[in-house]
């Protein structure tokens, strides 16, 4: 009686981040080819910032060799400090602002971009210690950062952004279009 | 015989054709006896002290005074009845009642039967039920500036710290007209829980503080609402810098004349009462609070107004305040003994119940909704309040929780989770709720845990936990932000698809429900769950923590 019905809930059940949250996409970051960037946006209008499906790193086997947050030579990632309920210091970030630079052990470089917007409230410092969890998990335990937009602008930051739909028809083109870069 | 003495006579002429009322005069001469005031005293006889001298010291008066004050004292009468002619012996030679240039009409007209009356009116209009009354009163802040006005003038006033106040002369005249108004009821000095305040207002009030902004401007702060920066008590303060002869120069003493008198208006205020009880919820829809966003409701209802509604109407009650020890998410059940919780019922017009109508009134509210279950309804002081949230950090919480797992599992796969105990986390403040707490990691202990196998994805995880442990966190990990959490632990991806709270025994039942009549709680009260209650009933909409 039970397990069937668990059963079926199981396979339709929506995870944790189909229940609250909302995917929104920025492909081809900076023009660069498929380094797309997924940004999952919770009700309460805070953002984490993650590797979308599709992104160079996520492909070919690829492992990573180091996980850099200090962006330049006056700026880490790491540093940002946040106090208080208003989240006061945190680094304002645009769109293009970096967050990190990853290089894979095959030598390729990637640097992982805001996309939105907003006060970066913390970066993953998991990942440092254990970067296989953003390959395993970068929906999940391989987010990069959490970023939160102004309250004015938490609608307005997606009208730069793709939804799931567009973003898919984005990715079907390439495939269609040619090979992919490897 | 009003208690003047030779001494005054000078300074009541001073008084008198500086525009002043009877009753001022009495004040400024420190007449402490409150039966002087209460009949309009007759200006005549102010003029008749102990030693004076009826007819020949009346020639040698009149020949000194001006011709108008001759008038004056002629015109007076000696049968006082009524304020209207009370206020005929004030009369200038233009016929017209002057209002009194300190009062401002306060101790003249409007303390008199007819405002006895309105008072009343207003107490019984409320329908309030109490024992005693207290009068207080409330006066525009030009008061003081004309007082001190009467007083910083030399010769005007002998003894400046026996003066009378104006609030304490009107209720002297007050306090027992409105008692035979009211057929008996005392109105007391000191304390009591219902409170009749008679505000004073006069629209010239700015006009005649403004020189203080002038003089004193840091007295006085710019306030951001319509209501005038002339605050009593920015006012007395101004009043206490600035020196007395600057004083004279920005300020005529005497006083103008007003052109109008004050407008007196009625509020009555009952003392907040305060109810506590301890409540259940078995939905998994309902919020805590109102859920209101830009305006619009988001969810039905809520837990504090399904319990305040029957209260409110019951202690016929304008408003509340409610307060609980801790509170559980919208889709999260509360079963056991009950979350304590305590409300402040403001402006209650009825605050006496027994024991017998509290219980009744917990049964309207049990009547009411199924969605929650109200017990050990009773009324308790103003520290309750504040002590609901009083050891919150001490308490231990129970969970019931339904997991669910990525990877198929058998029973053996889950036993090791009954033997841990005392498991400490890091929880980095969820992402759910970050957007209005602060950015933080807490420890919080998991100190035991027992699992019931329900199917190869489903089991129920039972948790004894600190209190402000994120239950849900621990079971989907929040991104890696919680550690360890239950992911780690299984070696899968697990999800947390229903959630009960039993609030702990410990110290909210004996302390912070007060006091005399610990009322014990009744097992008929609840329906029965059980400890294991979350198996009987999984939501049928399928919300979802």
């Amino acid at each position: 009686m039970e397990s069937v019905e668990h059963e079926d809930t199981k396979a339709n059940a929506p995870s944790v981040i189909d229940r609250y949250y909302t995917r929104w996409y920025r492909a081809d970051m900076k023009g660069k080819p498929c380094e797309d960037h997924c940004i999952l946006q919770h009700s309460n209008r805070i953002c984490v910032i993650t590797l979308a499906e599709t992104h160079p790193i996520l492909q070919n086997g690829r492992t990573i060799k180091s996980i850099n947050y200090q962006i330049s030579n006056g700026c880490s990632r790491l540093e940002n400090k946040v106090s208080g309920k208003s989240k006061r210091g945190g680094q304002f970030l645009t769109d293009f602002a970096p967050l990190c630079r990853i290089t894979c052990t095959d030598e390729t470089e990637y640097t992982i971009y805001s996309c939105i917007r907003g006060r970066l409230l913390e970066v993953n410092e998991n990942i440092l210690e254990t970067p296989n969890l953003l390959l395993e998990k970068p929906s999940t335990e391989g987010y990069i950062a959490v970023i939160l937009p102004k309250f004015e602008e938490s609608k307005s930051i997606t009208e730069n952004l793709l939804n799931r739909d567009k973003f898919e028809n984005i990715v079907s083109k390439r495939s269609s279009a040619q090979s992919q870069p490897s | 015989m009003l208690p003047l003495k030779e001494k005054d006579k000078p300074i009541i002429q001073k008084l008198l054709s500086a525009g002043c009322c009877a009753r001022c005069v009495l004040r400024f001469c420190c007449v402490s006896v409150q039966a002087a005031y209460r009949k309009q005293p007759e200006v005549r006889l102010m003029l008749q002290t102990d030693d004076y001298k009826s007819k020949d010291a009346a020639e040698s008066e009149t020949s000194e005074d001006p011709p108008n004050k001759r008038a004056k004292l002629e015109t007076s009468i000696t049968d006082v009845q009524s304020e209207e002619e009370a206020a005929a012996v004030v009369k200038s030679k233009d016929g017209d009642s002057r209002v009194c240039v300190v009062c401002l009409g306060i101790l003249q007209g409007l303390c008199g039967t007819t405002q006895a009356i309105k008072v009343s009116e207003a107490v019984k209009a409320g329908n309030y039920e109490f024992d005693t009354l207290v009068l207080s009163v409330s006066l525009p802040a030009q008061l003081c500036v004309r007082e001190v006005s009467m007083v910083v003038e030399k010769g005007l006033v002998l003894d400046k710290d026996d003066v009378i106040q104006v609030k304490e002369a009107f209720k002297w005249i007050m306090q027992g007209m409105v008692t035979k108004e009211l057929g008996g009821i005392a109105v007391v000095t000191k304390v009591s829980p219902f409170e009749v305040s008679v505000e004073f207002t006069h629209p010239e009030t700015d006009a005649d503080c403004h020189f203080l902004a002038a003089t004193c401007p840091d007295c006085f702060k710019p306030t951001k609402n319509k209501q005038s920066v002339f605050t009593r008590m920015a006012v007395v303060k101004a009043l206490e810098k600035i020196p007395d002869a600057k004083f004279l120069k920005h300020y005529p003493c005497p006083p103008t004349q007003p052109t109008s008198s004050c407008s007196p208006q009625v509020q009555c205020l009952h003392v907040s009462v305060f109810v506590a009880g301890r409540y259940n919820k078995f939905c998994r829809s309902l919020p805590q609070t109102p859920w209101v966003i830009d305006g619009e409701r988001r969810m039905e209802s809520s837990v504090e107004e399904l319990i305040a509604a029957p209260i409110l109407s019951a202690f016929r009650a304008d408003g509340f305040n409610f307060s609980s020890s801790g509170r559980e998410d919208v889709d999260v059940r509360t079963l056991g003994n009950g979350r304590p919780f305590a409300m402040e019922l403001l402006n209650p017009h009825k605050s006496r119940f027994s024991k017998e109508q509290m219980k009744q009134l917990q049964e309207t509210i049990n009547q009411s909704s199924d969605k929650i279950k109200v017990r050990d309804l009773q009324i308790v002081t103003r520290e309750a309040m504040s002590r609901m949230k009083e050891g919150e950090e001490e308490k231990t919480k129970s969970y019931t929780a339904l997991v669910w797992t990525q990877k198929p599992i058998q029973r053996e796969d889950i036993s090791f989770i009954d033997d841990i105990k005392d498991l400490t986390l890091d929880q980095k403040t969820p992402l759910r709720v970050l957007h209005r707490r602060a950015l933080a990691v807490r420890q919080r202990a998991i100190h035991s845990m027992s699992t019931r196998f329900l199917d190869s994805h489903h089991f129920y995880l039972r948790l004894k936990t600190q209190a402000g442990t994120y239950i849900k966190e621990f079971v989907h990990g929040d991104f890696g932000r919680t550690i360890p959490n239950l992911c780690q632990l299984l070696k899968t991806d697990t999800d947390i698809l229903e959630l009960d709270v039993e609030v702990g025994e410990s110290h909210i039942c004996k302390t912070n429900i007060q006091k005399s009549k610990h009322i014990p709680p009744t097992s008929d009260s609840l329906p029965h769950r059980g400890r294991s209650g979350a198996e009987q009933d999984q939501c049928p909409q399928g919300c979802r923590p």
